[in-house]
């Protein structure tokens, strides 16, 4: 009997951590939508909203990398940006055959995409989680580089025929004189209609999410967290650990993807530049200053820190300065192992002092 | 079974050893032959032969340095040998990686512990469980009743071998912030819950006192009998060898210097000379 | 094709430089070092105001630049690397990655984003002239430079007290410190002698790409990472032999292939390399202990 209650405690305590990241996403969802109708959101304030989503759903997929698998990957923005621009070629083919609604060109093109940043992830995956630590860090450093290179030069064009590829320039599509190009190579995407909306980013976090969350408790999550903490010993529990680290390397990548077609489509111009190594920086600091392994953070640090820039934005020149400064600082101060230790005896004479005023 | 290890009878088997005559008409469930690996030139272990009955308690003793975990990596694939064959319940490991050795029946704990820190003992335990537990992924993300099912029969079965070891009541704890010989323990629920044929434990008892010395021993006996299985162990208490091994292999510089029954590796003056030098160096 | 050859290897010998520090931090604090790149480019900008405001001679300026340099690498490492020596590897990556942003922002605040035309610093010396090859002075420099460089951190590492003490450091710290090898001052030396090379290769980078800009660090910095670590990252020669590899390659590809995908392909062949050999070209294999 005790047993039973202690499980279902725990089955709480687990659903109830869960529980708290949706909240936060539909809290966050309810006050924009109050600000708005009140007209209190500023127009810079919400130009921001779709790619605060987007970088939400960037920071969860690498915390599942870095944070649950705990593989340092510096080239997460490469699937973004594959996500992005599969997401809009298929849009813009869409579009060019007739298809003017925004709700399905953004829903077919959030499939393609995540099914291609998912297969490059499988590409990618193959070579890259042999190495280990430092060096898996710079392979995928170098692969975030080649996707964008690669990118630098592709260009796309649609006309009645279908799709038109080209690696060299807009001449070698052989496209009709009726075409539209939609990509443009180091231009990125042009003229890309808009379909992403709010609400499907918040739709698409919620979706994340959920998938994470119920990866993670599970045999699967726990093989991960396993190869995690000690690879050897989960060898020889019988993990297959290449298997493990790859669906937790490729999952990551599919709701990249999907996050980038979100990002994507919110810009009537796209250029590959954006997905670059400071892009993949810029989310992995979300995932550290968060809390790695910790999907509340993330989602908390994506938002403060995407948001934060446009509100400092008359601080032009010293905001990266000061962004920099305390970038450092948080650093220090929570890896220190001295204020680290100070931290605990803070924390431990706060409890105490409170267990006496309980026993007075 | 006897409880008596001094009594067991051996009998002779085709292969490379002898195993207690009450499994004899078992197959062994693990055997080496001509075992061995070279490091960079250096000859670790070479020669090693050995079979083991599908109930046996054994024993591996040795000098430090004597290769006896290099043994247990080659036993596991965590080393590939150099040479020679090991047959594990009738199945030739060669080609075989760690997770398929563990997959094929043999499971092990470390000298060095080697838990997963950061999950909770009953976590611990049911990453042992992984290849019996019957849900995949989707069924998993979409919480499907097979999900619940699978997981309740885990849950269950993990407390179960926590009990073993009186363990149940810690399932909740992060594996990191057990005692130490609480870790051992668990090392040892973990590779049990993998459902071996045979068990290897490197050092079981080190850091342990004399007290949990002897709890350990029942356990280890405890375990072979509930579940059938073998136990290879390597330890240097003395105490817990003679007490629980009804046969005992004894390395020095990479070869088998000795075999036998608890009694006659007391007796042998090889092994005098291997652990005490020989008398002439004085 | 001999003129590419050339190129690259002058490019090479730059990326050579540039990994020496890479790696030789690397070997000794077991850190990726992403501020290394911007330590250049504040090199560069030493120089260049040493040159342009003060008018100061070319050997002058390199002196002044390397002083500063130095001084900027043991402040960085004394403020933001030290307080972290015993966290997790992603804490001083993240930490590195800030003393990076820092670095670019100051420089944005200092110079702005103009970019700023940096006087040829190697031209002291004539070019030669070879049938239809010119060979610039700028590339003879780098080229002797690199060379010298290798040799003398050769020599430093395994003939003085200080380099034996940097190779037991990076062997095994704590062995080295009951040894009563001074750690910190071991590391700070790295350090210090890892940011004057980045000085010399913020020069030389300069003088044959003379568009100097907050960002010019980044990319050579990256691409000096990536040699290092195609050579085996730890290794002193293998840094050289990636850094001339990397540059011979990049050059190749942009004469023979594509010159918008020459970085694409810099980049393959270092993932080639590590498929093929999982510690690089000269990187010693580590093996796990169980």
């Amino acid at each position: 009997m005790g047993e039973k209650i202690r499980l279902l405690g725990k089955t709480n305590k687990h659903s109830l951590r869960g529980l708290i990241n949706y909240g936060i996403i539909v809290v966050f969802f309810a006050v924009i939508t109050l600000l708005k109708s009140a007209g209190l959101l500023t127009n810079a304030l919400e130009g921001q909203l779709i790619p605060i989503c987007a970088y939400i759903i960037m920071a969860l997929s690498l915390n599942l990398v870095v944070g649950i698998s705990g593989e340092l990957s510096l080239g997460h923005a490469g699937f973004m940006s594959v996500g992005a621009f599969s997401g809009i070629i298929v849009a813009g083919a869409m579009k060019y055959s007739g298809v003017n609604a925004n709700a399905p060109r953004l829903i077919v093109a959030v499939i393609v995409g995540a099914i291609m940043a998912g297969i490059a992830g499988i590409l990618i995956g193959i070579p890259v989680l042999r190495l280990r630590g430092d060096y898996l860090a710079i392979v995928t450093l170098a692969f975030g580089e080649i996707i964008k290179n690669i990118l630098n030069c592709l260009y796309v064009g649609v006309d009645a025929k279908g799709l038109h590829f080209s690696v060299t320039d807009e001449a070698h599509m052989d496209m009709a004189a009726n075409g539209t190009t939609l990509v443009r190579g180091p231009m990125g995407a042009v003229g890309v209609s808009k379909a992403s909306t709010f609400i499907a980013g918040i739709i698409l976090i919620i979706l994340v999410l959920f998938v994470i969350q119920n990866m993670v408790n599970s045999r699967t999550g726990r093989a991960i967290m396993a190869i995690r903490d000690n690879r050897i010993a989960a060898e020889a529990s019988g993990i297959n650990v290449t298997k493990y680290k790859m669906i937790a390397f490729v999952s990551s990548a599919v709701m990249a993807g999907a996050a980038g077609v979100l990002y994507g489509l919110n810009y009537s111009t796209v250029a590959p530049k954006k997905f670059d190594f400071n892009t993949s920086i810029l989310v992995l600091v979300f995932v550290v200053l968060g809390g790695i392994g910790n999907m509340t953070g993330s989602i908390i640090a994506a938002a403060v820190l995407t948001v934060l820039p446009e509100l400092l934005r008359q601080f032009q020149d010293y905001r990266m300065l000061v962004y920099a400064i305390v970038l450092i600082l948080v650093m220090i101060a929570t890896n220190n192992e001295k204020i680290r230790a100070l931290w605990k005896r803070v924390a431990k004479s706060f409890t105490r002092k409170k267990g006496g005023e309980v026993n007075e | 079974m006897s409880n008596n290890p001094n009594e067991t009878k051996y009998v002779e088997v085709p292969g490379p050893g002898k195993i207690p005559e009450r499994d004899k008409d078992k197959r062994p469930v693990l055997e080496a032959s001509h075992l061995g690996i070279d490091f960079g030139g250096l000859t670790a272990v070479d020669e090693f032969n050995i079979a083991i009955g599908a109930t046996e308690i054994g024993g591996l003793i040795g000098p430090n340095g004597a290769g006896k975990t290099t043994v247990f990596n080659l036993l596991t694939k965590v080393y590939q040998p150099t040479r020679g064959v090991i047959m594990l319940d009738g199945k030739d490991t060669h080609g075989m990686n760690t997770t398929q050795a563990n997959q094929a029946g043999i499971a092990r704990t470390f000298q060095n512990i080697r838990l997963f820190d950061k999950l909770t003992v009953e976590e611990n335990v049911k990453i042992g469980l992984h290849n019996s537990i019957g849900y995949h992924l989707p069924s998993a993300v979409l919480r499907l009743p097979g999900y619940w099912k699978e997981e309740k029969k885990a849950h269950d079965k993990a407390l179960e071998l926590l009990d073993i070891f009186d363990m149940a009541d810690l399932a909740d704890v992060k594996a990191s912030s057990l005692p130490y010989g609480a870790q051992r323990r668990l090392e040892i629920v973990r590779a049990l819950a993998t459902n071996p044929k045979v068990l290897l434990l490197d050092e079981p008892a080190a850091g342990m006192n004399p007290s949990e010395t002897e709890e350990l021993m029942n356990n280890i006996r405890k375990i072979r009998d509930t579940f059938n299985i073998a136990v290879l162990l390597i330890e240097h208490d003395m105490k817990l060898v003679m007490g629980i091994c009804e046969n005992i292999i004894v390395l020095n510089f990479g070869k088998i210097i000795a075999k036998g029954t608890p009694i006659e590796i007391q007796n042998n003056p090889k092994v005098i000379e291997a652990y005490l030098g020989s008398q002439g160096e004085e | 094709m001999l003129n590419y050859l050339i190129s690259g290897i002058s490019l090479g010998s730059v990326y050579a430089i540039i990994a020496l520090g890479y790696t030789m931090v690397y070997g000794i604090a077991k850190m990726l070092n992403f501020a290394h790149g911007d330590v250049i480019m504040v090199g560069g900008y030493a120089a260049f105001c040493a040159g342009t405001y003060f008018g100061w001679p070319a050997p002058v300026a390199v002196v002044f630049s390397m002083c500063i340099c130095t001084i900027l690498g043991i402040l960085i490492e004394k403020l933001a690397y030290k307080p972290l020596r015993n966290a997790t590897s992603l804490a001083v990556l993240i930490t590195a990655i800030g003393v990076s942003y820092f670095l670019q922002n100051m420089a944005l605040i200092i110079w702005t984003s103009n970019p700023k035309a940096f006087p040829n610093m190697a031209n002291f010396i004539p070019s030669i002239i070879v049938g239809d090859i010119t060979i610039s002075s700028t590339t003879i420099i780098t080229i002797i430079a690199s060379v010298i460089i290798m040799i003398a951190l050769t020599l430093f590492t395994s003939k003085t007290k200080m380099g034996k003490a940097m190779r037991a450091v990076s062997e095994d710290k704590g062995a080295a410190q009951l040894m009563g090898i001074n750690v910190n001052a071991t590391i700070s030396t790295t350090f210090a002698i890892g940011s004057g090379l980045a000085a010399i290769a913020g020069v030389l980078l300069c003088s044959a790409y003379p568009n100097l800009v907050p960002t010019t660090g980044s990319m050579p910095g990256i691409k000096a990472f990536t040699a290092a670590v195609l050579g085996g990252i730890g290794s002193i020669p293998g840094a050289m032999l990636g850094g001339i590899l990397l540059g011979v390659l990049e050059k190749f590809a942009q004469a023979y292939i594509s010159t918008q995908l020459s970085d694409a392909i810099v980049f393959a062949a270092l993932i080639i390399v590590l498929i093929v050999k999982p510690s690089g070209l000269l990187g010693k294999k580590i093996q796990e202990k169980v």
